[in-house]
């Protein structure tokens, strides 16, 4: 009943960029994190860790520091600029050169009232923080040397700075350094080599730890300026450190890739006294793990391999639940492919350029597991290089095949495409009406006649697109009020309705005809991830992080029979387990009881039509099915059909000829295009 | 296997003057198992979050006052309940900073203890016997409370249970005139019954008690001063029998004899943890002299010590468990110490290495063994013995006996006192007989009686934790026989000492001291084949006649066995667990190593060469052992042996072999990896960088 022609696809050379930096905010539990290509993206722990917001990245922008002050995101880099987020626009609100040279660290104080940041030139250079602005208040005394790190201490009276060979205490309030803390270089080779102080926090209890190119943590006395402890804890380089808030658990992040923790205990029960102890070692990283956070119950990494490692401590979280399972965070919470489905195209959107390829052919019939003889192989029919410094951070094709748009944060791309046989010819559309200036997402209703984008404050752009003429027809805006920026953006196949969600959570949908909104879904409390208005019902489906999937029907305003029913009944126990979020819902014209989803390790076919599966009911089930006469099967088979046969997708979607195009990325390919790894000696090398 | 886990200290207090008494009052569950109250045996109470180490509250009642019984946690409205000066019961939340403005209520007649435990309302039980509820008694403070008890009784302990959702029961025991009764006192409907419990000696009064709910019924545990632990079951009856004068005698069975040292425990407790276990504090461990600072866990079905912990500082026989883990103060600290009790399986009893055939033997007390099957049943009188009339001796008297008679005399009573039917009573009987006979045996070096020891041994109700000085008395008197039987039968014996044993066994002396019988039927060539303990034993009582083995007999083309096959069926029955020997065996004499490496190269070639014998002698290691054994060896003393001559020849011929071992595993790895590859050809398909495919989804 449900067989297709797949598609395979292994040509999209995604490369995530690797992680250089990470703040977490502890009041609102989100996690930012910037990677090597200046991109920033905010991941909401609380909703299952969902990818919440990307910035877009831009050349030159290597940042080297990050950190929250309240709910504002500053970030500091090579290129010498302090740079403020409008992460309600997804973009750097403004930048300001420090004067110092490139800046290797950034850091609040704990009241939020000053930066500090670490510059090329031997200066620590004080900002006060203002509204909407950043003000330069002050140097401290100026030292001979790079400022690699910077730390405040919990009381905002000192800073401790790490640097080449040394570590220096500066008095904030008189900016005096009033120790010098030289740190050993390594033993043999390395003696004559510098050694880099690469990180440094400054305790409460007035004790400074440093980890360092020699593969030292050193817990030193700040009041005296003597070394009270070193652990060796690698031959290479100690790159991240991080402590938790209280101040009992330290991490240090190693080139070899481990995460080697300290804990602050008792060395014997009589004792009193505490000491730093090296308890654990974890390795989750094949790479430098250059960026660390210490949270109350995981510790978060991620460096040159790419992926983010949430690593739970088992002492910290209740032991079978969701919490105590590791994460790894490889790929984008969105679709960076986007399908023509009509003129069955893929594009795909690469920060510096899109590609725009067409699938291939087959002949001929085949049964479950054949591989068809392919008779037409795909080709890429155009590559397009972006314009500017800043990274692509949407992009569309229309179903048609015709036009191609893409968006940076500072402008908006429209092509009009015209194929000849083999041959492609490009126009860009030179006039754009001026609303189409800030976007987040970008798409093309099924006729190919609108665009619409998103822009600020949740409203959306609609684009009449016509030869030779694209003229603004409308602005949809909410009414809930929300700042939050779009994230999903879904025409229906009628042309009729446009449903939208954003950061808040919340779902909109417009009817297209009237230009106004129909109606808003109640919100529910965790992000959508996809969503997506069925065809001939015009029910709208929502999947959410925590991986809950509602119906809604637009034209009775309530959840749909079914979505009760699968509420009621409760989802899968493995449904719930899994940890990638669905980034796509589609339908299928032939059956409209089928929805299609997926995730990064499977896709699924949910028929409505099935009864549900229960707590008890085995829930990857195909195999089975396939065992048993085709007689037997439909007492067993429930709704979820699911296919783990593709792995690492970034999208599946279902073409108009009713075949599937699924496009994976395997781990292994991308593994083998880093850098290799620091050298290690292993067994009989 | 039960186990103690590194324990950590909670929090210090100051014990009182007079020293008897730990400052800690009680501890008392709070909100979950990982909250304690602990009230202290003057004015305050502290609030622990036990895995934190830390306290979260603190409340103190005012100078001149004092706390009387230790405070409960309401579980219903979230409230602490406090008693002080008897009378004035005290009600506060957690944030309530004083305890002074909390709520207060004088009742008239004196408090023993509020009870509490989780989703129950809390229970008050007064000094008279009587008992409320908190809500009802609050509800008029003033109410007249009747007296339960009669003039001289008094409350010794108290605690309250949940029987299975549907009632809650005050359980508590009074003592009146040297005698003790139990009170169960059931709540919604009330009904109360008493029962007498039976007198221990004159003079003795439990220790402590504790009590659990299974089935429908009550168990209560208590121990008496002379390390006695007795249970009582007794059935929860809807019924009230309301008459509580008539007090019926409750049964009682003795559940385990603790060592205890000199003179009578002091302070001790023990508690039950669950069905097959207890912990015991304050009681000296079997094998570390007269000092009662430990902990203990007991299982009561082996009558075995599963683990052990010495605590520094005084020991108060005070004891609390709050899932999985104890609270003890001692010295001047509460310590948290966690401890695991797995369900009681014979494989987890047993350790890892016992071979199938020794754990059938243990669990087999009731069903007739293979050994016995073959060679008759010449060490097992016990089922014959039922035909035969005589009165049996009562145990009182059998250790009377031992202490004094003579050899002969000690032998034929006690296979006498062995011939009574009930098995199951025989447990904790044959264990006092073993120590006693064991420690007379120390005393006394003319005394020694080997077929008792044996006798008692075949009972298989022994285990080394109950006499911890059998084995080495048996080694002491060369009763190597004897030590075998130990070795197989005892599932807890500890490293140090099978070493011992090992060491004593393959000592060079050995072979002379002891002249083996050469015995026709020998049934496979080797030593560690079935030479039965029967046969072993035959050999031992029979004649005194012995030859040398032949070793011929074990003759091999090339390789024979370098020891005798009595001294191998000894080496075998080592029970040898893994790495902690390694520091053990490097204090083993050159000569002795390399007699033993010379042996385990033997078996090792047998082994590989000759599978059946795996089948056939279930006593002999496997190969897996003998390998772990080689490496062990090899490991601690290689230097040695390369640096002397006389060992060359034997590490040159075990090199050899190794490396035609290798060789074979190495061809076999070889068509191990073609058959993969041939695997691997079948499943994975080479995946462009395109395709397309047909899937169906059912």
């Amino acid at each position: 009943m449900g067989e297709f022609k797949v598609h395979r696809v292994r040509f999209f050379d995604y490369m995530p960029s690797a992680i250089s930096k990470m703040a977490f905010n502890f009041l609102s539990e989100r996690l930012a994190v910037a990677r090597a290509d200046g991109a920033v993206e905010i991941f909401k722990f609380t909703d299952n860790y969902f990818q919440e917001k990307v910035i877009p990245g831009r050349d030159g922008r290597a940042i080297e520091g990050m950190c929250w002050v309240g709910q504002r995101l500053f970030s500091a880099g090579l290129n010498g600029e302090i740079t403020e987020y409008d992460l309600e626009n997804l973009r750097p609100k403004y930048s300001m050169d420090a004067y110092g040279g490139p800046i290797w660290s950034i850091s609040s104080n704990s009241q939020g009232t000053l930066l500090a940041v670490g510059c090329e030139d031997g200066t620590v250079k004080m900002f006060e923080v203002l509204e909407e602005k950043i003000q330069f208040q002050r140097n401290l005394d100026r030292q001979k040397g790079r400022i690699i790190s910077l730390s405040w201490h919990p009381s905002g009276t000192k800073i401790a700075a790490g640097m080449m060979d040394m570590i220096r205490i500066f008095d904030a309030e008189t900016g005096r350094a009033t120790h010098r803390l030289l740190v050993d270089r390594g033993l043999g080779m390395s003696k004559g080599r510098e050694v880099v102080v690469w990180s440094v926090i400054f305790l409460s209890d007035n004790t400074v730890v440093s980890g360092d190119s020699a593969g030292k943590v050193q817990m030193w006395d700040s009041i005296t300026g003597t070394l009270r402890k070193t652990h060796l804890v690698t031959k290479w380089d100690v790159l991240a450190l991080s402590v938790s808030q209280d101040e009992s658990s330290l991490m240090a992040g190693t080139s070899e890739g481990t995460v080697v923790q300290m804990q602050f205990l008792q060395s014997s029960v009589e004792q009193q006294e505490r000491q730093w102890v090296r308890t654990r070692t974890f390795k989750n990283h094949s790479h430098d793990v250059r960026a660390l956070v210490h949270t109350d119950c995981a510790v978060v990494s991620g460096g040159m391999d790419t992926h983010l490692v949430v690593l739970p401590l088992l002492d910290q979280v209740e032991k079978s639940s969701k919490e105590a399972k590791l994460r790894k965070i490889t790929f984008p919470h969105r679709s960076l492919v986007r399908c023509a489905r009509k003129a069955g195209l893929l594009l795909f959107q690469f920060p510096d350029h899109l590609e725009l390829w067409r699938l291939g052919e087959s002949e001929g019939q085949g049964k479950h597991g054949d591989c068809l003889p392919v008779k037409r192989n795909p080709e890429k029919l155009l590559q397009l290089t972006r314009k500017g410094e800043d990274h692509i951070c949407c992009s569309a094709v229309s179903p048609c095949g015709g036009w191609l748009v893409y968006a940076t944060v500072s402008a908006v791309r429209l092509y009009r495409l015209q194929y000849d046989n083999n041959n492609v010819s490009i126009s860009r559309v030179s006039k754009l009406p001026k609303e189409l200036r800030t976007v987040h997402q970008l798409c093309f209703s099924s006729d190919s006649s609108r665009l619409f984008a998103s822009s600020t404050h949740s409203s959306v752009v609609v684009v009449a697109l016509s030869n030779p003429e694209v003229k603004h027809l409308h602005t949809l805006k909410c009414k809930s009020g929300s700042k939050q920026p779009l994230h999903l953006l879904v025409p229906s196949d009628d042309g009729k309705w446009l449903a939208t969600a954003n950061a808040d959570c919340e779902i909109h949908v417009y009817n297209l005809h009237k230009m106004k909104l129909h109606c808003t879904v109640p919100v529910y409390s965790s992000c959508p991830t996809a969503i997506a208005i069925h065809p001939s019902t015009c029910n709208l489906i929502s999947v959410h992080a925590d991986q809950q999937m509602f119906e809604f029907s637009l034209q009775q305003k309530e959840y749909t029979e079914w979505s009760r029913r699968l509420h009621k009944e409760g989802l899968h126990s493995l449904w719930l387990d899994r940890d990638t979020p669905v980034t796509r819902v589609a339908f299928n014209p032939e059956n409209p009881a089928h929805i299609i989803l997926h995730d990064t390790f499977m896709f699924c076919i949910v028929d409505q039509s099935l009864p549900l599966p229960d707590a008890q009911t085995k829930f990857y089930n195909q195999m089975t099915l396939r065992s048993l006469p085709a007689a037997e099967r439909m007492r067993h088979s429930h709704a979820f059909k699911i296919c783990k046969y593709f792995q690492h997708l970034m999208t599946v979607e279902l073409l108009e000829d009713h075949s599937l195009v699924v496009v994976e990325r395997p781990l292994m390919d991308i593994m083998s295009k880093l850098p290799a790894p620091v050298r290690q000696k292993k067994f009989a090398t | 296997m039960a186990a103690l886990y590194e324990g950590y200290t909670l929090c210090a207090f100051v014990p009182q003057q007079n020293l008897s008494n730990s400052g800690i009052q009680g501890v008392e569950i709070e909100r979950d198992s990982d909250h304690v109250l602990v009230t202290d045996s003057s004015r305050s109470v502290i609030l622990y979050k036990v895995s934190d180490q830390k306290p979260l509250g603190s409340w103190t009642v005012k100078q001149g006052q004092s706390l009387t019984c230790s405070a409960v946690f309401n579980f219903q409205t979230s409230e602490y309940v406090a008693v002080s000066d008897n009378k004035v019961i005290r009600i506060w939340k957690e944030d309530d900073p004083l305890l002074d403005k909390a709520f207060k209520a004088t009742v008239t007649s004196d408090i023993y203890r509020v009870l509490s435990i989780p989703s129950w309302e809390p229970v008050v039980l007064f000094q008279s016997g009587a008992v409320r509820l908190l809500d009802s008694l609050l509800s008029a403070p003033q109410q007249p409370i009747e007296d339960v008890l009669s003039q001289e009784e008094s409350i010794r302990w108290s605690t309250c249970i949940a029987a299975e959702k549907q009632q809650q029961l005050v359980i508590f025991t009074t003592e009146q005139k040297g005698e003790h009764f139990l009170y169960l006192q059931g709540l919604n409907p009330n009904s109360l019954q008493r029962y007498r419990l039976e007198r221990e000696e004159p003079g003795l009064s439990p220790l402590s008690f504790s009590a659990c709910y299974r089935n429908r019924h009550i168990f209560l545990t208590y121990l008496y001063p002379n390390g006695r632990v007795y249970q009582s079951v007794t059935s929860v009856r809807a019924q009230g029998g309301d008459d509580g004068a008539q007090s019926l005698p409750v049964p009682r069975s003795l559940l385990l004899v603790l060592p205890v040292g000199e003179g009578l425990l002091e302070a001790a407790s023990a508690l039950v943890l669950d069905e097959a276990h207890v912990a015991v504090v304050g009681v000296p461990h079997p094998s570390a002299g007269a000092g009662r600072d430990f902990l203990c866990i007991w299982n009561t079905n082996f009558q075995t010590l599963q683990a052990g912990k010495e605590m520094a500082g005084r020991i108060y026989g005070q004891l609390w468990s709050f899932s999985n883990k104890l609270l003890i103060p001692h010295g001047k600290t509460l310590s948290v110490i966690p401890f695991e009790c797995p369900k009681s399986s014979l494989a987890s009893a047993l350790g890892k290495l016992k071979q199938a055939k020794s754990k059938e033997s243990i669990s087999s007390t009731f069903v007739p063994s293979w050994n016995s099957i073959l060679h008759g049943d010449k060490a097992q009188p016990l089922r014959t013995a039922e035909t035969r009339s005589t009165t049996s001796p009562t145990i009182d008297q059998v250790l009377e006996l031992i202490k004094t008679a003579p050899v002969e005399e000690v032998q034929e009573e006690v296979e006498r006192f062995l011939s009574r039917s009930d098995i199951q009573g025989l447990q904790p009987s044959v264990g006092r007989i073993a120590s006693t006979l064991v420690s007379r045996s120390l005393d006394d070096p003319a005394f020694y009686s080997s077929h008792t020891l044996t006798q008692l041994l075949n009972t298989q109700c022994l285990c080394h934790s109950v006499c911890p000085d059998l084995v080495l008395l048996a080694l002491e008197r060369k009763d190597y026989f004897l030590c075998q039987l130990c070795l197989q039968f005892f599932p807890d014996i500890p490293e140090a000492v099978t070493c011992v044993c090992l060491k004593a066994f393959i000592s060079v002396s050995f072979m002379e001291t002891v002249i083996l019988k050469e015995r026709g039927v020998v049934s496979l060539q080797n030593g560690f084949s079935p030479t039965s303990v029967e046969d072993f034993s035959d050999g031992m009582s029979g004649s005194k006649s012995r030859t040398e083995v032949d070793e011929t007999t074990f003759n091999q083309p090339g390789l024979k066995c370098p020891v005798g096959s009595h001294k191998a069926a000894l080496l075998n029955a080592c029970k040898i667990q893994i790495k902690a020997l390694i520091s053990s065996l490097l204090t083993f004499i050159f000569v002795t190593f390399q007699l033993f490496l010379q042996y385990l190269h033997f078996l090792y070639v047998k082994c590989s060469q000759d599978h059946l014998l795996q089948v056939h002698g279930f006593r002999s290691p496997s190969l897996s052992q003998i390998m772990d054994w080689v490496c062990l060896l090899l490991d601690a003393h290689f230097t040695v042996l390369v640096m002397t001559p006389e060992a060359k020849g034997l590490l040159l011929s075990l090199h050899r072999f190794v490396k035609s071992q290798v060789k074979l595993v190495s061809e076999l790895g070889k068509i191990e990896g073609s058959l993969q590859e041939l695997d691997k050809m079948k499943t994975k398909r080479d995946i462009g960088q395109y395709s397309i495919e047909v899937i169906e989804l059912l």
